[in-house]
């Protein structure tokens, strides 16, 4: 019962940062029809940021998040200047590659300047283990959680209350219409890369509590199965995002529970893949037709 | 305005509400729609739509913007799966078919936004309507095999002779995107006629041509049915070519059918003047 | 733009290709043989050759069908194993490599086939995404078969060593001759012309009784088939084989081979693979950058040229010949003797000058 416990804790906690990069994903396919494959490598630049802020510059923990998350945020809108703008009216496939493309440089921009070995990150969050029905859980487990809910829920009422949230899901539904209503469509997508950037920064922090390394790679397996999330509960949705992270994250933890964790990764690929095959447009997404 | 002269032609009710041209009452008619509609998530954009059009015939669609005329060739071309009623294709139904079998069977059609295979040759465009008249299989063609070079050789004289319809063969190695405008949408009916059709779906074919460009147009679209003997239906604006080359007319106004008859009906129908001719008389 | 007119007869044009094929051939295998390449850059040129196989079979999915697969490492690998694991059973039979090869790559089709009916259904994207979950399993499994097995099959992360070096340069460029005739003289049929067609239109493909579906599994399941024997070469060339060879990181290789060489021309993937093969060993220094200048290349030339360096532009020894036929020709013959054709490529050019 308490292994059942622990698994479910570990799987709701790896399902929120899931689930904060799905929604990433979600947001810039939504408005842009991008699927940003650098966004992943934000994450690992996050990592990085903390562990220089903590390590080389001696900042206490706060500002070492706080720089964290500016950093993410700030290169989250400069590649969508510098690499997306200038295609945005290119084939989606020139765009796809330029993402694959960004996402390399970064990993091995990466590489170069910190080299292939993994940084020890210092914890970046303490706090004493808290006992919930006889079962101590984990401090950082229990901050993950509950941060990334408050982010979801502030993220929700950012699009759904607020003008620029408006601006947004205008722009999402029809872009020339958009422009039209006098929405200022640059402004509109940077913001739009600037939040799901954030979130990244965000995910990035929670992810160096519970894995405390930052190595070049680290972004591009967790962004793929942030990604599969984003997929799993329907490209363009966030709420969709949100549940798919969080079914990623437990298919993961019982996995793992049943002894079979090395074959997590292919697990999660496999729902992908049967997804994919059954309901291409994931748990909540909406079918697109093409008009004849 | 046409050096075509149009010979008067009597129009006769077939079973259903319907009417083709007398000389093709004694052949099934090549198509026979009863009861079509379709819903768009609770929206009805065509219904009760009926129309039969004869083995020969040249018939047109015509109705104002947003009536339905494209969505109703979508749905004979099976882009669209109706939701309700029959189609029915030189008798035979077409229920649960997709795009591919409804040209296999006989329809072809344009595109009113143009759809041509942009970054290849004219001739390669004409050659892909011709791809199922072609047998030969890929080991034929990957060993070069005399089948490969025969089958390619008649397709090719095939596709220039289809193109000296419109006196394009001159432009067969050309890329199909560089074209003119109405060279483009000349093509597409090219291409159409390569798939070997019964009837053949002309999507506005005039749109953007100039009057004397429309003037040839309206020729070929008439000499096009007399030599390959095929039934015609047209969408289009432009009601000159309409009235000069149709024998039966469909007026659509908001997915259902408002009249139908010889042009001669709809130009005196008080609906089809109240819903659409009227305004083009008064700009006249 | 290309010259259309044919002057050289067609069997001759096939010939003329494959006499200056088989030249090469035999020269280079002359001068690898005597020992005038050193053994080393012989091993180079074979890869030049695997990776050029790879990218013109990726050719065949991404430039000419329109799609964006990347798990094409995936095909290799499994083309690569299987005919790695018949080789070792075969204790390096000669007889047996071809055998092998083929098995390789008709496992990677069968694979292609599996994968590619399914999505293939999905646009653009979703595509992408599934082909990417696809490699990613296969390298999973490689990893991790043998515990499920309970016998030593993939060898795990240590990977297959003692592979038979059955492969050589002769054997390589051979491979790759068959390999861009069959790619060329499918996309020159009415088949090519299809899957070209879906590219372009799927719609306008469909309404002209296209079969979108069958024609654009079969360019996968092809593209699937190069790319098993691309890895059966791999195998036979360097004698092990691990799965982290075949990760997203090698898919993405390939992938950058065909963009910037041009998405739809043979020869563009011919020459970037074979560039971007022997740059790097020519630049052993900065082997660090390598993969820094690759992402970086790749972004800008989306940027500044989306259609690659070649775009869809062909090069075809015959076309040069038939020009340069035409211009001495062209000297020697007097005004109102042109050939026909020639007439009709004028009235085109008078055409399209009309557009400006």
């Amino acid at each position: 019962m308490s292994l059942v416990i622990s698994q479910l804790i570990n799987g709701l906690q790896s399902g929120s940062i899931y689930a904060l990069v799905a929604l990433g994903y979600s947001m810039v396919y939504g408005i842009i029809m991008l699927l940003n494959f650098a966004h992943g490598d934000i994450i690992m630049v996050g990592a990085y940021v903390a562990w220089l802020a903590m390590v080389h510059l001696a900042l206490s923990p706060i500002l070492a998040i706080i720089l964290a998350i500016i950093a993410c945020t700030l290169l989250g809108v400069i590649i969508e200047k510098v690499a997306y703008t200038p295609l945005r009216s290119s084939p989606r496939l020139s765009l796809l590659i330029t993402a694959i493309g960004i996402s390399f440089l970064l990993e091995n921009l990466a590489q170069l300047i910190f080299k292939a070995d993994a940084k020890r990150v210092p914890p970046l969050i303490t706090g004493p283990s808290i006992n919930i029905a006889g079962q101590y859980v984990d401090f950082t487990a229990i901050i993950t959680i509950v941060v990334s809910v408050i982010s979801m829920i502030l993220l929700t009422f950012l699009v759904r209350k607020t003008k620029m949230g408006k601006a947004m899901r205008a722009v999402s539904e029809d872009m020339v219409t958009a422009q039209l209503m006098g929405i200022n469509l640059n402004s509109t997508i940077s913001f739009t890369f600037a939040v799901g950037s954030a979130l990244a920064g965000i995910g990035s922090i929670l992810y160096c509590c519970t894995y405390p390394q930052a190595s070049p790679t680290m972004g591009s397996m967790l962004g793929l199965k942030a990604f599969v999330a984003a997929v799993l509960g329907g490209i363009g949705s966030l709420p969709g995002a949100m549940i798919g992270g969080f079914c990623i994250g437990l298919a993961e933890a019982f996995v793992s529970a049943v002894g079979l964790s090395v074959w997590k990764d292919g697990v999660v690929f496999a729902i992908l893949i049967i997804v994919l095959i059954f309901k291409p447009t994931g748990i909540l997404g909406k079918v697109i037709n093409e008009k004849v | 305005m046409s050096k075509y002269k149009k010979e008067p032609v009597k129009l006769v009710p077939v079973p259903s509400p319907n009417i083709i041209p007398e000389r093709d009452i004694d052949k099934t008619p090549i198509l026979e729609v009863s009861h079509l509609g379709i819903d768009f998530g609770g929206l009805t954009a065509v219904d009760d739509f009926n129309m039969a059009i004869g083995r020969t015939e040249i018939a047109g669609l015509i109705g104002p913007n947003g009536a339905g005329k494209t969505t109703v060739f979508n749905l004979l071309t099976k882009v669209y799966q109706p939701t309700r009623g029959t189609i029915m294709l030189d008798g035979r139904d077409t229920a649960g078919m997709n795009t591919i079998q409804v040209n296999k069977m006989g329809i072809a059609r344009t595109f009113q936004n143009i759809r041509l295979f942009k970054d290849l040759t004219v001739l390669d465009n004409v050659l892909i309507g011709l791809h199922n008249e072609m047998d030969y299989h890929l080991p034929s063609a990957v060993l070069r095999l005399p089948s490969y070079w025969r089958a390619e050789r008649i397709a090719k004289e095939r596709a220039l002779e289809l193109l000296s319809i419109f006196d394009m063969q001159d432009m067969a190695y050309a890329k199909a995107g560089s074209l003119p405008y109405g060279a483009q949408r000349r093509l597409e009916i090219v291409r159409a006629l390569g798939t070997n059709p019964a009837l053949l779906l002309l999507d506005e074919p005039a749109a953007g041509m100039n009057p004397s460009e429309t003037a040839e147009l309206m020729e070929n679209i008439s000499k096009i049915r007399d030599t390959f003997q095929i039934a015609i239906m047209l969408i289009e604006h432009d009601m000159n070519l309409v009235m000069g080359i149709c024998e039966g007319i469909c007026v659509l106004n908001y997915g259902k059918v408002i009249a139908k008859g010889s042009p001669e009906d709809i130009q005196a129908s008080p609906q089809v003047i109240e819903a659409y001719l009227g305004k083009k008389k008064e700009d006249n | 733009m290309k010259n259309n007119e044919k002057i050289i007869p067609m069997p001759l044009r096939y010939l003329i290709n494959i006499v200056l094929f088989v030249v090469f051939l035999l020269v280079m295998n002359n001068l690898i043989v005597s020992g005038t390449i050193p053994k080393y850059y012989a091993g180079v040129i074979s890869f030049i050759g695997v990776n050029i196989i790879l990218a013109v079979s990726l050719n065949i999915a991404t430039g000419y069908l329109g799609q964006l697969p990347l798990g094409h490492a995936g095909f290799m690998a499994i083309g690569a194993y299987t005919s790695a694991l018949i080789m070792k059973a075969a204790s390096g039979s000669a007889t047996i490599f071809p055998f092998a090869l083929i098995a390789g790559g008709l496992i990677a089709a069968l694979f292609g086939l599996i994968i590619g009916i399914p999505a293939l259904r999905l646009k653009g994207d979703y595509l992408a995404i599934l082909t990417l979950g696809f490699g990613e399993i296969i390298r999973v499994i490689l990893l991790n078969i043998d515990n499920v097995l309970g016998f030593t099959l993939t060898n795990g992360a240590a990977g297959l060593q003692k592979i038979p070096k059955t492969t050589n340069f002769l054997i390589t460029f051979i491979m790759v001759g068959i390999t861009c005739y069959v790619i060329h003289t499918m996309m020159k049929s009415r088949h090519g012309r299809a899957i070209l067609s879906i590219r372009e239109n799927e719609i306008a493909s469909e309404s002209c009784g296209i079969n979108t579906t069958y024609y654009k599994t079969l360019g996968f399941v092809v593209s699937a088939f190069f790319a098993g024997i691309a890895g059966g070469l791999y195998a036979g060339n360097i004698g092990i084989l691990s799965p982290s060879a075949f990760n997203f990181m090698k898919s993405i290789e390939i992938l950058v081979m065909v963009v910037l060489g041009g998405m739809g021309s043979m020869f563009g993937s011919v020459l970037s693979a074979t560039v971007l093969t022997a740059l790097p060993e020519a630049l052993r220094r900065f082997e660090d950058y390598r993969m820094v200048v690759y992402s970086l290349v790749l972004v800008i030339v989306m940027i500044f040229k989306p259609s690659g360096l070649m775009g869809t532009y062909d090069f075809s020894l015959n076309g040069l010949l038939d020009k340069l036929i035409l211009k001495f020709r062209g000297n020697h013959t007097e005004k109102g003797a042109m050939p026909q054709e020639k007439k009709g490529e004028a009235a085109v050019r008078k055409k399209e000058g009309k557009l400006k």
